[in-house]
């Protein structure tokens, strides 16, 4: 916007302000109105949907699942439509970055005297897609589901299987049928790597991947159980 | 060289007696007010003051002069603010400044997210009196409030509700203000602002997950620091400083406690008042599509 354009909107402006209402009381009849509706929904969706609270956390034997809020699905998301494990870092930190860059950003890049969202067909198209690809990363993140078992027939590895299915490998990881695919697949990870480097993986893992340092310390039975079955699987 | 006196503000100069003012039980004294505010008090008709002429019995007591008093003291105290404060003018300012004209439903959006925030620091105190940040007493007090409090349960739940109604609310504000253009000159500043509070709310959703101290909070509380610590130059510092260490432990509760319940909402009512601030100095944005007419604007600018 050039000097011209600044003068010509502030003038605009002080016209149609100049045509409206006081702020009292119109405009905060409205917006009581709305408050009222707002604490109404949320003492509906309490009275609905109660405080639920899960297990308590446990930093060792877990059947965790690490789900984040809701509002945080699309962020979760990311990380599984970028697969390569060089590029995680991207999809955790580079995108999210960049989007909240423009974000901050936009008043000083979208500079046009034009308000009507009709006639500035990129911005609005840009805002649409952006809306849209939120949406769509939200639902796929709640469709994907936690599942706490293992359903795959490797023999005699029950104690190991177990051990897996309680440490929440499978909120990340897809092993056979089940799993998310937030990390690598493990369903053949025995094949690519040797045991020793699976213990070393679960000890001092590659971020985000929770350590299990401390399940190796505190039960090194149940930890030796879950290396052997990961190996196993082949 | 001689200094000009400063006038005497009104409050401070002597009122004109109050017709009918004296022993009569009457005491009909609606003409007399100060004349900087308007007369507050309720119409003091015939029939308010017919207790009976005072009683000549207790000579102490002079009913007349009493209710005078007590109808005195809002005024009174609103005179006295206002003289020591001058608040009284930002107060107008602000209630009534004009809202252009074919504002509508969308603009109610930002006060709403104003409202559900402070619906979060109301019930969020309330928890804060009963919530014990220890990673072995966390989960035992969040179990007491919901099931051992009167409407302990009601209060989380509103809380937890509360955050997915603020967060929904934010964006609704945000694709308004973007879809109107309203983040154009001259309010890029509160776009600015505007951003910084949508991810101040988001970081009070990330570090309230923990609180409960429950499996699914812990775990994607772990994940999400991960996350942070994988970013490049300050991530492993971040990281460390959100564990307060580079194991998650006893310190990470109460660390995620102080800034969720202390540094961001104090982050965020400062900034909501700028925010406000500068949209009452701005003035709301009219709807994008309506123009004013060139012809009205030569004659309101001749006028």
């Amino acid at each position: 916007m050039n000097n011209r354009e600044k003068e010509d909107y502030l003038k605009d402006y002080s016209i149609l302000k100049g045509e409206g209402k006081s702020f009292f009381p119109y405009a905060v009849a409205k917006d009581g109105g709305m408050a009222v509706i707002t604490m109404l929904v949320i003492i509906a969706m309490t009275l609905a949907l109660g405080a639920e609270l899960g297990p308590k956390a446990d930093a060792t034997t877990t059947s965790f699942s690490p789900r984040p809020e809701w509002y945080f699905f699309f962020l979760f998301e990311l990380l599984r439509v970028v697969k390569p494990p060089e590029l995680t870092f991207v999809a955790t930190i580079g995108i999210p970055t960049i989007c909240l860059v423009l974000l901050l950003m936009l008043p000083f890049f979208d500079r046009g005297p034009e308000r009507n969202p009709l006639k500035r067909p990129i911005a609005t198209l840009a805002g649409i897609t952006t809306i849209a690809a939120m949406a769509y990363l939200t639902i796929l993140g709640a469709r994907a589901g936690s599942p706490t078992e293992i359903e795959l027939a490797a023999v005699g590895q029950e104690d190991g299987k177990r051990a897996t299915a309680s440490s929440g490998c499978l909120g990340c990881h897809r092993i056979g049928e089940n799993g998310n695919e937030i990390g690598p697949e493990l369903t053949e990870v025995g094949a690519r790597l040797p045991r020793q480097a699976i213990a070393r993986t679960l000890v001092n893992p590659t971020a985000p991947m929770p350590s299990y340092a401390q399940l190796q310390k505190q039960d090194p039975e149940k930890f030796q159980d879950m290396v052997d079955f990961l190996a196993s699987l082949k | 060289m001689k200094l000009p006196t400063p006038p005497i503000p009104k409050a401070l100069k002597p009122k004109p007696a109050r017709p009918g003012s004296g022993s009569s039980s009457n005491g009909h004294a609606n003409g007399g007010g100060n004349g900087r505010i308007h007369d507050l008090r309720p119409g003091t008709s015939d029939g308010a003051g017919n207790g009976g002429p005072p009683s000549k019995k207790s000579p102490g007591i002079d009913r007349a002069k009493l209710k005078e008093q007590a109808v005195e003291v809002p005024i009174g105290a609103a005179a006295w603010l206002d003289e020591r404060s001058g608040v009284s003018p930002l107060v107008r300012g602000m209630l009534y400044r004009k809202v252009p004209r074919g504002t509508n439903w969308f603009y109610t959006l930002g006060s709403a997210t104003m409202f559900a925030f402070v619906s979060q620091a109301v019930t969020g105190v309330f928890l804060a009196m009963y919530y014990n940040p220890a990673p072995t007493e966390a989960y035992e007090s969040i179990t007491r409030i919901s099931n051992e409090l009167f409407l302990g349960e009601f209060v989380r739940g509103m809380h937890k509700w509360g955050a997915t109604v603020m967060i929904i609310l934010i964006f609704l504000h945000m694709a308004r203000t973007f879809f109107f253009g309203a983040y154009k000159y001259p309010r890029e500043l509160n776009w600015v602002i505007g951003v910084v509070l949508l991810v101040l709310t988001l970081a009070m959703g990330l570090t309230g997950y923990l609180l409960p101290f429950d499996q699914r909070g812990f775990w994607a509380t772990v994940v999400a620091v991960n996350i942070n610590a994988s970013g490049p130059v300050m991530g492993p510092y971040l990281a460390d400083f959100l564990r307060g260490g580079s194991e998650f432990t006893a310190t990470t509760l109460s660390r995620f406690y102080a800034i969720h319940m202390l540094l961001i909402p104090g982050l965020i009512a400062a900034l909501i008042g700028a925010h406000l601030y500068l949209v009452a100095k701005l003035g709301t944005t009219a709807p994008p599509w309506l123009k004013a007419e060139k012809a009205k604007a030569l004659t309101k600018e001749e006028v």
